[in-house]
């Protein structure tokens, strides 16, 4: 018998099995209240489809394959935004968090567009860039960079003072520290910086396609929304989610994987 | 070295010449001041230190009388803003390998395992593999972490990290070694053993070692020499040879003599306290 007192301990552990068991059934109330309403007949289906509705789209779409297509081309614009995001916002984020001139020349502009509303950018993008691939990949682009350059120059701004002089002391020159201290002290908690925009560009995703495409996931998403087939979108939406996550705990394994000696992992 | 000319500047008499011919380091006239919008604080007035080979110097003091600051501008690390540093025939400008370092905080590379840790200085030396093998082999013995060479530093416990850092500054083979409370963050057990190993490290390696330290006790059981610094503004208030047998076991802290020593250098230190209160 579970006592109410155990559970109510500030900071102490609770049996994983119990934590499961809490994990899945909100889960399950979650999906039996929807049941409820929406085959108990309480609200209409054009407002709410069934679980059987969105299941039996979720099997159609897989077993004929037609959802391939999208998610081919969501992961293709998320890859190109992200890869280029990684590849500007890296570097310069470890030359914010190393000098100081660095950080007075970059660091102000980048808070400055970084509380831009992305959407925002969306209608200039496309009279800029049409809406072609690269309108998508430049949402995708303009949503993680701003936010990834800050968090990799504090990753660097965390590593020990101490650390540095260490190595310093052991005859290492300014080159020697940014390569060989500085990057991969910070590699693990980067990785895990990265694990977030991923989820930044799931989102930016969505955005892009909502307003600017012809295929992919959030296109079908808002393709349903015009012959409100309901559980299309609620489908697009666990197709979106469940990527999402498998995304975030492959990058997860990665970083346990890559950096067995990280403090904390494992 | 022969025929090198002395590159010091500021040398003002031939008395001075004369010391830093003897010693290892020489600093004279050692200021620090720190400048911020309410105004200058001097954090270190006047310290002259002066340590000859295969001293065991430790320099005592009040909690936040610079006695840490005045070991990182030796080492290179923080800026002086006034004074005199030579290091054997050179003065000090910067932090090099020739002054390795061993600090309170857990330093090792927490990537690299405990053998590689020990192999960072060599590699940057660009040594041949092999010479590294031994030395490594040699510093893993004397620190007697061989059976954790595969290990990663989260996997060590405090005390065995500041073994390793200390390997890790040997290998490197420095003129000078400096520790800034190497022990601070350790229990009292663990503290205790590695003032043993030191003491003996230093016998074996004979090392040139200066030790910051507020814990008097460990000063007098391990150095051959205190200097003892005085409260901020701060100065080097006295300068205490140890006479103290060469092997010392922990039990030496027992003695009659060594508790007469611990006493004489913890009045020294209380001294300001007093004459503050009397103030």
């Amino acid at each position: 018998m579970i006592h109410l007192k155990n559970l109510f301990r500030i900071r102490k552990g609770i049996s994983p099995v119990l934590y499961n068991i809490l994990a899945l059934s909100v889960f399950a109330l979650v999906i039996g209240v929807w049941w409820v309403l929406s085959e108990g007949g309480f609200v209409d289906k054009i407002f709410l489809p069934t679980p059987r509705a969105v299941l039996k789209y979720l099997i159609e779409v897989f077993t004929t394959g037609e959802i391939f297509s999208d998610i081919g081309i969501s992961f293709y614009r998320i890859f190109m935004g992200f890869i280029i995001a990684v590849i500007i916002g890296v570097p310069l984020g470890v030359l914010i968090g190393t000098f100081n001139f660095a950080e007075g020349l970059f660091q102000p502009i980048t808070e400055f567009i970084r509380y831009m509303p992305v959407p925002a950018f969306v209608p200039l993008i496309m009279v800029w860039c049409g809406i072609n691939e690269t309108a998508k990949i430049m949402v995708i682009l303009i949503g993680t960079l701003f936010q990834l350059i800050p968090m990799v120059a504090d990753n660097v701004r965390s590593v020990p003072d101490d650390l540095i002089s260490a190595v310093y002391t052991l005859g290492a020159n300014k080159r020697t520290v940014i390569l060989k201290v500085i990057i991969p002290a910070i590699a693990p908690r980067t990785m895990d910086t990265l694990r977030v925009m991923m989820g930044w560009a799931w989102t930016y995703l969505t955005v892009a396609e909502l307003v600017a495409a012809n295929s992919g996931l959030g296109y079908n998403i808002l393709k349903a929304q015009r012959f409100l087939k309901t559980d299309v979108i609620f489908g697009g939406i666990l197709i979106i989610g469940v990527l999402g996550l498998i995304m975030d705990r492959l990058f997860a394994l990665l970083n346990r994987k890559m950096f067995p000696w990280a403090e904390g992992g494992e | 070295m022969f025929g090198k000319k002395k590159t010091v500047p500021t040398l003002e008499s031939k008395v001075l010449e004369a010391r830093v011919a003897n010693s290892k380091i020489y600093a004279e006239g050692i200021r620090k001041v720190y400048s911020s919008k309410k105004g200058e604080t001097v954090a270190i007035e006047d310290a002259s230190i002066e340590i000859l080979e295969n001293e065991f110097i430790s320099i005592v003091g009040p909690s936040g009388c610079g006695k840490s600051t005045l070991l990182r501008i030796l080492g290179g690390l923080d800026e002086v803003s006034g004074g005199t540093m030579i290091i054997g025939d050179r003065p000090i400008e910067g932090p090099g390998a020739d002054r390795g370092m061993v600090f309170q905080s857990y330093t090792l590379f927490p990537w690299l395992t405990v053998e590689d840790n020990i192999r960072v200085g060599l590699k940057i030396k660009k040594m041949p593999k092999k010479e590294q093998d031994g030395i490594v082999e040699r510093y893993l013995e004397i620190i007697k972490l061989s059976a954790f060479r595969k290990s990663y530093p989260k996997e060590l416990s405090g005390g065995m990290k500041q073994r390793v850092a200390i390997a890790r500054a040997l290998a490197n083979s420095p003129e000078v070694l400096l520790m800034d409370e190497p022990f601070g963050a350790l229990d009292s057990q663990t503290k205790a053993e590695m003032q043993v190993l030191m003491r003996e490290i230093w016998k074996t390696e004979r090392t040139t070692i200066i030790f910051i330290t507020h814990d008097i006790e460990e000063a007098v059981f391990l150095s051959t020499r205190i200097y003892v610094m005085s409260d901020r503004p701060s100065v080097i208030k006295a300068n205490i040879p140890i006479y103290l047998p060469y092997e010392r076991k922990l039990e030496l802290k027992d003695t009659a003599e060594f508790i007469a020593l611990r006493r004489k250098i913890t009045a020294m230190l209380h001294e300001d306290k007093e004459q503050e209160i009397m103030a």
